[in-house]
């Protein structure tokens, strides 16, 4: 048939899959996070006003991700497809926990104290809900009928609604955004796809009136008019556009930004990290950055297209989109053309539980693209 | 895509997959794209704004303030200085609890309700990263405090600048003026540039009549700063230019003498140094602390200024109005003689009366009482024991025109043109002004009344001191002038070419008539003669603080203190080479020989004493 040989075209592009004979590594995968990795230790040298102590934690963190990542690809992706309920029920379990024992800053209750480290469950949700997703969907009949719909969408709202109420904002809406994935590769009908559409119209204003906090809200329409608001709220988005659009083609050069450098930039070796890059190292900079993304999220599909079985297919293609929604959404908000949201720049960003999750879920990719071809 | 297939189809199910991650291949790229046009948009089309808000927000060019100019009397005693002041700043941004902060920094030092008031009213208006000031001038030992307990006062700081200082207080406090706050309505039209770094301005006096070149000229630093507006280094910086320095002819010697023998009377004094038409001493009684209105008068302070019956604020010197009595009997003997109305031989019998045809009432005398001046009254007499009947008759014949004419080349009825701000005019009365002012015409009554300087005619105290300047120097016409260097610049005298043309014998006989008002033994001024070392010629004069009826008499016993004559003196000595003039004026002193005269001499004294030389070499 004509789409098969379309198919089988995708399927063989020769080379691209060469597992490695005592680890089970995927190289350009590899090759790529490391690059993006060391671009990320780059501008966060700058952001964070030249401390090498951030540097040099961030440094261990990706190493740790980095081994961490190798290990989880040595297992069998079946592995993880029969665990990945027990792992969703425990990351279920501690975001209750988190409600109740939860510490937290800046007014959100995130973490678990652990004792020697801080725990962020709905980090681990941002992996174990589509893993959970691509278990259960995958061993059904595709497209999935509607009790399996059902579930499916129960087991994300759940989790969803868990870290809005911490509040969350920008993780809820990730976990969200990748239960969604999930069903839609797994081919959910137009039907749904249809009243999802007409059912996310009318809960926007059920939302603004009875879910979103005030300060959320207040993202919102300082996005709409940052100019209204210049000294509060919308602080952060003018200092930040303005940061980019002085970058212009080429950029100030590093350690150069002076929006970052005098302090103009709020959270700016965090989530605002990208105006850093763009201010220093102009448009140039944001385009070749923007290409290893992609050649990322372009390795990813073409796992998910390879995947021998249909977790692993729904597994990969959910991960790699939602490591686009997080590329999006951050350079959206800190660009102005979204709301302010908690969202980190994957592997630029400061934060190590972020790392950590992201070398996780490329940890199962491999373990997928690796996985010894059955056919 | 077809849901509800009933049997598990891999192949199909790896068709369908595709399919779906195809579209959301595409949606990527699209997304993708979306996100490089964005950054396009603010890098490359609107790179120019972008990367001049981002120098305006890193560079920032702060005023230099520049320091005032300082004012210095004739013997370079400084009598208007800058002096550092501290003040208690906060920038809220820093403070991790403002309230507090503010809590903390009241049991620290003295901050009152109205202070954090007037903190939170300036709070609103400034941005959460800059300084809002807290409390002004700050004590040496507040200062210390803070210090002390700085680690806890975080976003609290004390930053110095300059401020207005008159060391002497209330002692030139009408001639000086002050600085003051720049308010609202004057923001409106200043030169924003130009105040850039000053907040305050001229308010009255030289302050304001030389704010130009007191002000100085702003300098500018370009600051590199961050978010917080601290300023992390400095780029470049054109140093301010300092105001002008002011020189004045004022004499504090003379000023603070003339102050003191007010004591609580109440009027003005203007001594001017008749060579120059610079003004040796400028009083207004009394005065008040010009330092309380640098940083901000409190209501309660103002309300007692302003309220007061003894109107401190009121310069009398230059804005106080008073019918200047006899005091122009000299100048209108001295029109009477030039223009032959009278003679040195011409004498009248005066009884106290003065008829004039066709009006019933008669003028009277002021010692009307004891019949008049009696026989044989001179002109000289007629000043040295001031006879009105003698000027009723005079001043009739002479008319108004002349008597006008010649009044205003004396100084009067126009503003002398002194440099200071809000001069009046006085009233030389003449046909021309009744019938614009009142809408009347002129009447021999008029002029009757005016000949003696009463009716109409009105006159400041400066005019008065200006007028007798004249008649000391034979007729030179010299504008008077507070400030004798700028900047150590001698500053040109102002000297009409033209000199009041008067006969040189007529001159003598009036000086000679105004010494014996000082120095004879009928002289009204007699009082102040005794122990002179030198000759003062000089005329006094009464003013009626209100009108009594010609039938009856006046007598300070019935009438309220504020209702009593004000008493005026013009003196100049020495009388054979005149250096200092004066005119001066007590409010409800009744009489210019007792209250007025000896005031005038306790100053002319003081300048005699440090100017020996003129007294000595001239005789």
């Amino acid at each position: 048939m004509h789409r098969n040989d379309f198919v089988r075209q995708l399927n063989s592009p020769g080379g691209d899959r060469r597992p490695s004979r005592i680890l089970n590594i995927d190289a350009p995968l590899l090759l790529i996070l490391i690059a993006l990795c060391s671009i990320g230790l780059t501008v966060l040298y700058s952001a964070s006003a030249e401390s090498i102590f951030y540097v040099k934690r961030q440094a261990t963190f990706m190493l740790i991700g980095l081994f961490a990542m190798i290990a989880i690809a040595q297992f069998p992706p079946r592995l993880w497809e029969r665990w990945s309920v027990l792992i969703y029920l425990c990351g279920l379990l501690s975001l209750v926990a988190v409600l109740f024992f939860g510490v937290g800053a800046k007014g959100a209750q995130r973490w678990l104290d652990l004792g020697i480290t801080r725990f962020q469950p709905s980090e681990l949700m941002k992996i174990a809900v589509p893993m959970t997703l691509a278990a259960y969907l995958g061993k059904r009949h595709l497209p999935p009928r509607f009790k399996h719909v059902a579930v499916a969408i129960i087991a994300t709202l759940v989790p969803v609604l868990l870290v809005a109420r911490q509040p969350d904002l920008g993780t809820s809406l990730i976990i969200f955004s990748s239960g969604f994935f999930a069903l839609f590769l797994a081919g959910l009908g137009l039907r749904y796809l249809l009243s999802a559409a007409l059912l996310a119209m009318a809960a926007v204003p059920t939302m603004w009136f009875y879910v979103m906090l005030d300060y959320q809200k207040q993202r919102v329409l300082t996005l709409l008019s940052p100019e209204q608001d210049k000294l509060g709220a919308g602080w952060n988005i003018m200092q930040s556009t303005t940061a980019i659009g002085s970058g212009g083609l080429s950029g100030k050069g590093w350690s150069q930004g002076t929006q970052s450098q005098l302090n103009f930039l709020p959270e700016s070796h965090t989530d605002f990290i990208i105006a850093v890059l763009a201010e220093e190292f102009g448009l140039i900079g944001v385009l070749g950055m923007l290409l290893l993304y992609l050649m990322l999220v372009g390795r990813c599909m073409m796992i998910s297209l390879n995947a021998q079985s249909m977790f692993g297919r729904i597994m990969a293609g959910t991960i790699s989109l939602t490591f686009f929604v997080y590329i999006f959404v951050n350079m959206g908000m800190v660009s102005g053309i979204l709301p302010v949201v908690g969202a980190p720049l994957p592997f630029i960003s400061y934060g190590g539980t972020a790392i950590v999750t992201l070398f996780l879920g490329f940890g199962i990719l491999m373990a997928i693209s690796t996985e010894p071809k059955r056919i | 895509m077809k849901d509800g297939a009933a049997f598990s189809d891999p192949a199909r199910e790896r068709i369908m997959f595709a399919r779906r991650l195809l579209v959301t291949a595409v949606a990527t790229l699209l997304l993708t794209a979306v996100l490089i046009a964005r950054y396009f948009d603010l890098q490359i089309s609107r790179y120019e704004d972008f990367a001049t808000q981002s120098n305006n927000n890193r560079v920032l060019v702060r005023p230099v303030a520049p320091s005032r100019g300082l004012i210095y009397d004739r013997n370079s005693k400084l009598i208007a200085d800058n002096r550092p002041s501290y003040n208690l700043t906060i920038v809220p941004e820093r403070s991790e609890d403002l309230e507090k902060l503010l809590v903390d920094l009241g049991e620290i030092i003295s901050i009152s309700e109205r202070d954090i008031q007037r903190f939170r009213k300036r709070l609103k208006q400034r941005r959460p990263f800059e300084k809002t000031s807290l409390r002004f001038n700050l004590s040496e030992e507040e200062r210390a405090a803070l210090a002390v307990n700085g680690h806890r006062l975080v976003g609290a700081e004390t930053s110095a600048r300059l401020k207005r200082y008159y060391p002497d207080g209330e002692l030139f406090s009408h001639v000086i003026g002050y600085v003051g706050r720049i308010n609202e309505r004057e923001s409106r039209t200043l030169d924003t540039v130009k105040y850039s770094g000053t907040d305050s301005i001229g308010k009255i006096g030289l302050e304001k009549f030389y704010e130009q070149q007191l002000l100085g000229e702003v300098g500018s630093e370009q600051v590199e700063t961050n978010a917080l507006g601290r300023v992390t280094r400095v780029l470049d910086k054109t140093s301010a230019l300092s105001g002008d320095n002011l020189t004045l002819y004022l004499d504090s010697n003379l000023q603070q003498v003339g102050h003191d023998a007010f004591k609580d009377k109440r009027g003005a004094l203007v001594a001017i140094e008749i060579d120059t038409g610079g003004v040796l001493a400028m009083i207004s009684a009394p005065s008040y602390d010009p330092n309380l209105f640098v940083s901000g008068i409190s209501q309660k302070n103002y309300d007692r200024l302003l309220y007061s019956k003894d109107r401190p604020l009121f310069d009398r010197a230059i804005r106080g109005q008073y019918p200047p009595g006899s005091t122009i009997k000299p100048m209108f003997g001295l029109i009477g003689l030039e223009h032959k109305i009278v003679t040195p031989n011409y004498k009248i019998n005066d009884n106290g009366y003065f008829y004039f045809k066709g009006i019933e009432r008669p003028w009277r005398d002021h010692n009307f009482a004891r019949g008049g001046h009696g026989h044989g009254v001179d002109l000289a007499k007629a000043i040295v024991e001031s006879c009105n009947i003698f000027f009723y008759g005079l001043g009739v014949k002479t008319g108004i025109d002349l008597l006008s004419d010649y009044g205003a080349q004396f100084g009067l009825g126009s503003a002398t043109g002194i440099d200071l701000p809000g001069e009046k005019r006085g009233i030389m009365p003449n046909r021309d002004w009744k019938k614009s002012s009142r809408g009347q015409s002129w009447f021999n009554g008029d002029t009757i009344n005016t000949s003696i300087g009463q009716g109409f005619m009105l006159a400041t105290p400066l005019q008065l001191a200006v007028m007798s300047a004249r008649i000391a120097s034979r007729g030179k016409v010299r504008t008077p002038q507070l400030v004798k260097a700028i900047n150590g610049q001698q500053q040109p005298i102002l000297e009409a070419q033209q000199q009041i043309a008067i006969n040189d014998q007529h001159w003598d006989y009036v000086h000679s008539a105004m010494e014996d008002v000082v120095h004879s033994s009928r002289g009204t001024a007699r009082s102040i003669s005794s122990g002179l070392g030198y000759k003062i010629a000089g005329k006094t004069g009464t003013a009626q603080a209100i009108s009594i009826d010609a039938e009856e008499k006046y007598d300070s016993t019935k009438l309220a203190e504020r209702q009593w004559d004000h008493a005026l003196f013009i003196a100049f000595a020495p009388a054979d080479n005149p250096k200092i003039a004066v005119g001066l004026i007590v409010e409800n002193g009744e009489h210019g020989g007792s209250a007025a005269a000896p005031i005038a001499r306790a100053v002319i004294d003081a300048y005699m004493q440090s100017n020996p030389s003129t007294a000595v070499a001239e005789r």
